[in-house]
């Protein structure tokens, strides 16, 4: 569980993050978004110890950040975003070196680091060292630290970027595995990553949070219009003139190229595709696509980031 | 002092992974080995001469004097050695970022640096250390002055821990370890020959002065004198540095 209330840090005179609440219940996986520079690393870095808020409080698995920090640090498994490492070290005696600071025992020290090293597919790069990994490997090598000691909260600080697909999809993998029994806090820009591996997004822009909520009410709250894609045989300026002159559509843009391509913008209260599919049979059209296009995450953070966050009902 | 072990282990490995430790080794015994070779004539032809001079004889210990200009020689070489073994403590953490990694583990701040120092501290040991056979063998074939050499080594732990300790603290002061380097050499090299100002500067100024010289107080030590005012003035200095060096971490958290 987390919980904090009010974080505020200033750089100098530079506000890093300002008056930052939020609220992570055990078990849950949250996602923490924003554009590179609005202060998610400053709020982790807080929330993990690293550095003190410069107003506001935090708690982590019920400890204070500022009162009972060791507590905190021994719960709490933390993928730094530069992913520094010990560069001289092998990966192994590098784990050794994490799990000792953890607090394992020397008794559950070879189990334990076998467990993290297969967990993340270092069996063959063990006894490399870490200089010489790649940086994919060096992000697995990142993340097998943070899982040591089996942590019951873990913070991942953009986990998958600077990975090839291969390797953001196992690391995904790993992520969606971890969460069966841990909280999640992961920072990310990547948008499709958020909604596919968190049930909840807290969205942060210029230091604020501008948005908390799961993706897909985020994506039913700032839908103002339903688009509709539909794509008939033939020229379609008549019948694309006929379907704007129907009740409850509000716009609707046209592309020809041999077929006709048009988006069609309904108003949300009402599915219009099978009177739209109505009229395409009646106007003797061939039917070759009718579909509704998703607003995504990307929309909604782009409006979010970009507009002012006052009405939309964005504040929750 | 919850972590103190991991992080000692992990120091003392990456320092005798470091190529600088292996190059530091080699000069530091080849410059000793040459000192040994040096000083060594030079007491044997001193003690051919005094030997043709009975009454001074009785007095002159061959061992003590070998000693006493041996360890000289080796503590000024330490000036030297101290702060390449430190420059890395804090300085490369801090550059590489590990610190973020050190930071959030549930070590403390306090067995961090004990950590660390000590990792420096059995290092230099172990350097010293390498020079006590030849010691040991001078003292097989003249006069078995075990007490001495026990003293004067010990005397050359305790000030070599007080140039680590300064070094430890450099450290901390910037990420830059060639910068840290030179602080700590500057300062080891303004605190050694401080005491020889005590004769142009007045009576009250002049036994500061010589009060707070390292050389001053190795200089009892050395000849097989203890001291426990030297042995206290290291220990201090020692503690003090570190505990500079405590707070300058703990300000990094709050600095960012």
């Amino acid at each position: 569980m987390i919980e904090a209330r009010g974080l505020t840090k200033f750089f100098g005179s530079i506000g890093a993050i300002k008056n930052v609440s939020f609220q992570i219940d055990k078990g849950e996986v949250v996602g923490f978004l924003g554009p590179n520079g609005a202060g998610k690393s400053t709020a982790i870095r807080i929330l993990t110890c690293y550095m003190p808020p410069s107003a506001g409080t935090a708690a982590v698995e019920g400890f204070d950040i500022m009162e009972n920090s060791l507590q905190i640090r021994q719960r709490v498994g933390y993928l730094p975003e530069s992913v520094p490492l010990y560069h001289d070290l092998t990966v192994n005696r590098f784990l050794r070196f994490a799990a000792g600071s953890k607090g394992v025992e020397a008794k559950r020290m070879n189990a334990e680091i076998s467990r993290v090293i297969s967990a993340c597919g270092l069996e063959k790069d063990a006894n490399r060292i870490i200089r010489n990994l790649s940086k994919g490997f060096r992000q697995r090598v990142g993340l097998a630290q943070a899982l040591l000691n089996d942590p019951s909260v873990l913070i991942l600080d953009e986990p998958t970027i600077g990975l090839d697909p291969t390797q953001i999809i196992e690391i995904r993998r790993l992520i969606k595995e971890l969460s069966q029994r841990r909280t999640i806090l992961l920072s990310s820009h990547i948008l499709p990553e958020v909604a596919q591996l968190c049930r909840r997004v807290i969205i942060i822009n210029k230091g604020e949070i501008v948005a908390t909520d799961s993706p897909e009410n985020l994506t039913s709250q700032l839908q103002k219009t339903v688009k509709i894609v539909l794509e008939v045989t033939g020229p379609g300026r008549e019948f694309a003139q006929a379907i704007e002159n129907m009740a409850g559509v509000q716009k609707v843009s046209l592309e020809t190229n041999g077929t006709s391509r048009l988006v069609i913008e309904t108003d949300p209260a009402t599915d219009m595709r099978p009177e739209i599919a109505a009229m395409a049979v009646q106007r003797g059209c061939g039917l070759l696509e009718l579909r509704t296009m998703q607003l995504s995450l990307e929309d909604i953070f782009m409006q979010l980031v970009t507009e002012e966050p006052s009405g939309e009902g964005a504040e929750s | 002092m919850k972590g103190f072990w991991p992080v000692f282990a992990k120091e003392l490995y990456v320092m005798f992974m470091s190529p600088i430790f292996y190059v530091v080794a080699f000069f530091f015994l080849l410059v000793s080995g040459v000192f040994f070779n040096y000083i060594l004539a030079q007491v044997i032809m001193v003690s051919f001469q005094i030997a043709q001079r009975p009454e001074l004889a009785r007095e002159f210990s061959m061992m003590e004097l070998f000693l006493r200009s041996f360890l000289w020689n080796l503590s000024v070489v330490m000036l030297f050695v101290a702060p390449l073994l430190t420059m890395r403590l804090y300085a490369e953490e801090r550059k590489s970022g590990t610190i973020e990694l050190l930071y959030t583990y549930p070590v403390t701040d306090a067995a961090a640096l004990a950590g660390k120092f000590a990792a420096c501290v059995t290092t230099f040991a172990l350097l010293i250390a390498a020079t006590l056979p030849g010691v040991i063998a001078v003292a097989l074939v003249s006069a078995p002055a075990w007490k001495l050499i026990l003293c004067g080594y010990i005397g050359l732990f305790l000030l070599g821990s007080a140039f680590l300790s300064l070094g430890a603290f450099a450290s901390t002061l910037t990420r830059n370890q060639i910068i840290s380097a030179i602080i700590t050499f500057g300062l080891l090299l303004v605190l050694w020959f401080i005491g020889e100002a005590q004769s142009t500067a007045g009576s009250l100024l002049g036994s500061i002065l010589e009060y707070v010289s390292m050389s001053k107080h190795f200089e009892g030590l050395s000849k097989g004198l203890v001291d426990s005012r030297d042995i206290l003035f290291y220990v201090v200095f020692s503690a003090f540095f570190l505990f500079l060096s405590l707070r300058q971490i703990s300000s990094y958290r709050w600095r960012g």
